[in-house]
């Protein structure tokens, strides 16, 4: 089997595999009651922080691509930034359900029309007031467009030069997902520092390749002076 | 003529009844124990089936009226969600980590301005006190709460006996500082040792009390063993536990979560549904075990026995 094939057909259905073990271990424990006494903080958490590593995960593929020569890492990407949209988003709908809508005061009933209104305002009014929810939601947000464009016709119809310079938006991702996560703890920011320290390793590597890049582009000019 | 025939099985080989009869107990713990291994990698906590604590009953305490009616969180809850940042900062850290806090013996010092001040047992310490059990709601700053059936006695009957001056304003609390045995305080995650305080009229009040236990047992470790504060009127931080000073002051004490962030916790920490945490709203709070959240009672409905301690005073500024 050639290296491509052998990739297509065993490593990335692993991958795929593996990437869901998180969801269906927080599923198995939540059935078997083993997520202690408040089990929706635990799901809302626990999706937090895939989210995060997937983000990690991603931005990591290129500089260590760079670093040891291994292109086929790159075959993995779309797949893991999915997943980072994937969990990012199912921490938010978990937010939405066990935060917003829980908190409702359904005056009316709960399986009213005003109870979509009341829970669009809420949701709303958290994003608008609270800096940590805004941050969190920006992040969020800067993924769609990017979930959205994944696919090889979009490659295409925005031209590769395009499509990697609206991909960048996963650095705001990267960015607000620490904030959000630092603005959120009371005390203890080891996680989210962990997690600061990873992102600004990963686009600092970025930021010195590009300052090369841009230096080894101006030398030729200079020589002919 | 009988025969007798000797059994093809020894009897030692024959596996024994009782644990026979506990096989599909044995097989779910092993399943459930390698999917905790497996869990445990992944950051997904891991439930205990039994709990690892000494659970020792109280002889003897009176019943009170505190809390009739309401319903009791589950034991399990009231002992694996906890806050007791000395013990590391997740709600399953202080069940897991506080086993090898030795709390015999304990001294607990009364000193400031007070007629007798004195190194106490623990135990001459409670002795003279009669325990009751008081069934109170504990609402956390976080938006969570939990109802306790806590056994103590009245913080009063200590303040009386130790006699504060007239100069006295203020108590002041401090928890064990001990690093060996409290493995979170090897980080400075807050300012060690945890202290809090009380206004004197507020520590007077018959709400608060000092508990030694709840369930009917003696405090597990977790939950501030051997002796802590309960305010059910304020937020969950201000019940100090594990205590081992309790000084009076002329001076408004400077209590830990304030140190750490003075914009969000401040000396009062007054349970208030229209006074906002900077980040969130204190309007609900989500009762554990429930799922839709329940409207925040000012002073956490104990405001019938608490309010007047605070009247004219403007408890936006006062949080």
């Amino acid at each position: 089997m050639s290296v491509d094939r052998w990739i297509r057909r065993v490593a990335k259905p692993i991958v795929f595999a593996a990437a869901l073990l998180p969801l269906s271990l927080l599923m198995w424990s939540a059935v078997h009651g083993e997520l202690g006494a408040d089990p929706l903080a635990k799901i809302t958490h626990a999706t937090g922080d895939w989210t995060l590593r997937f983000i990690v995960i991603t931005l990591a593929i290129t500089p260590v691509r760079r670093l040891t020569g291994w292109n086929w890492l790159i075959s993995f990407r779309r797949m893991l930034g999915l997943y980072a949209f994937f969990y990012g988003s199912l921490h938010f709908l978990i937010y939405v359900i066990a935060d917003r809508f829980a908190g409702l005061d359904f005056q009316n009933g709960i399986w009213v029309w005003s109870t979509a209104r009341a829970l669009a305002a809420s949701i709303w009014e958290d994003i608008y007031k609270r800096p940590y929810i805004t941050v969190g939601f920006i992040g969020l947000t800067a993924m769609a467009p990017l979930a959205l464009t994944s696919t090889a016709g979009w490659i295409r119809r925005l031209g590769g030069r395009n499509w990697n310079r609206l991909h960048r938006l996963i650095y705001v991702t990267a960015v607000a997902g620490v904030i959000h996560y630092w603005w959120l703890v009371k005390a203890d920011i080891l996680h989210p520092a962990i997690y600061a320290s990873l992102v600004a390793i990963l686009l600092g590597f970025r930021l010195f390749a590009a300052i090369k890049r841009s230096r080894s582009h101006r030398q030729p000019v200079h020589a002919r002076a | 003529m009988l025969l007798r025939k000797t059994p093809d099985i020894r009897s030692s080989e024959i596996t024994d009844k009782k644990l026979y009869l506990r096989r599909r107990e044995f097989i779910r713990a092993a399943s459930v124990g390698a999917a905790a291994v497996a869990a445990g990698t992944l950051g997904v906590p891991q439930a205990d089936a039994a709990p690892s604590w000494p659970r020792v009953k109280i002889p003897a305490f009176a019943k009170t009226s505190y809390g009739t009616g309401e319903k009791p969180n589950a034991y399990q809850d009231s002992t694996t969600y906890n806050n007791f940042y000395e013990f590391g900062t997740e709600k399953e850290d202080p069940s897991n980590n506080a086993g090898p806090l030795k709390t015999k013996p304990w001294t607990v010092k009364v000193d400031g301005l007070v007629a007798k001040p004195a190194d106490y047992q623990l135990e001459d310490f409670i002795k003279p006190y009669a325990l009751e059990e008081r069934i109170y709601r504990m609402r956390c700053v976080e938006r969570w709460s939990l109802v306790i059936p806590w056994v103590g006695f009245p913080l009063a009957n200590i303040l009386k006996t130790v006699q504060p001056t007239s100069a006295a304003k203020f108590v002041e609390f401090t928890t064990l500082f001990r690093p060996q045995e409290m493995p979170g305080q090897r980080r400075d995650v807050l300012r060690w040792p945890y202290v809090e305080g009380l206004r004197l009229d507020e520590a007077m009040n018959p709400l608060a009390i000092m508990a030694v236990g709840l369930y009917g047992e003696y405090l597990p470790n977790q939950n501030g063993a051997p002796m802590r504060l309960v305010v059910p009127w304020k937020y969950g931080f201000k019940g100090i536990k594990s205590i081992v000073r309790i000084r009076l002051t002329d001076r408004q004490p400077m209590n830990s979560w304030q140190l750490s962030a003075p914009s969000e916790y401040g000396f009062y920490s007054n349970v208030n549904p229209s006074v906002d945490h900077p980040r969130w709203s204190q309007a609900r709070e989500r009762r554990i075990g429930e799922f839709l959240m329940r409207p925040t009672l000012i002073f956490n409905g104990y405001g019938d026995q608490v309010a007047s301690l605070y009247s004219g005073m403007d408890l936006k500024k006062n949080y």
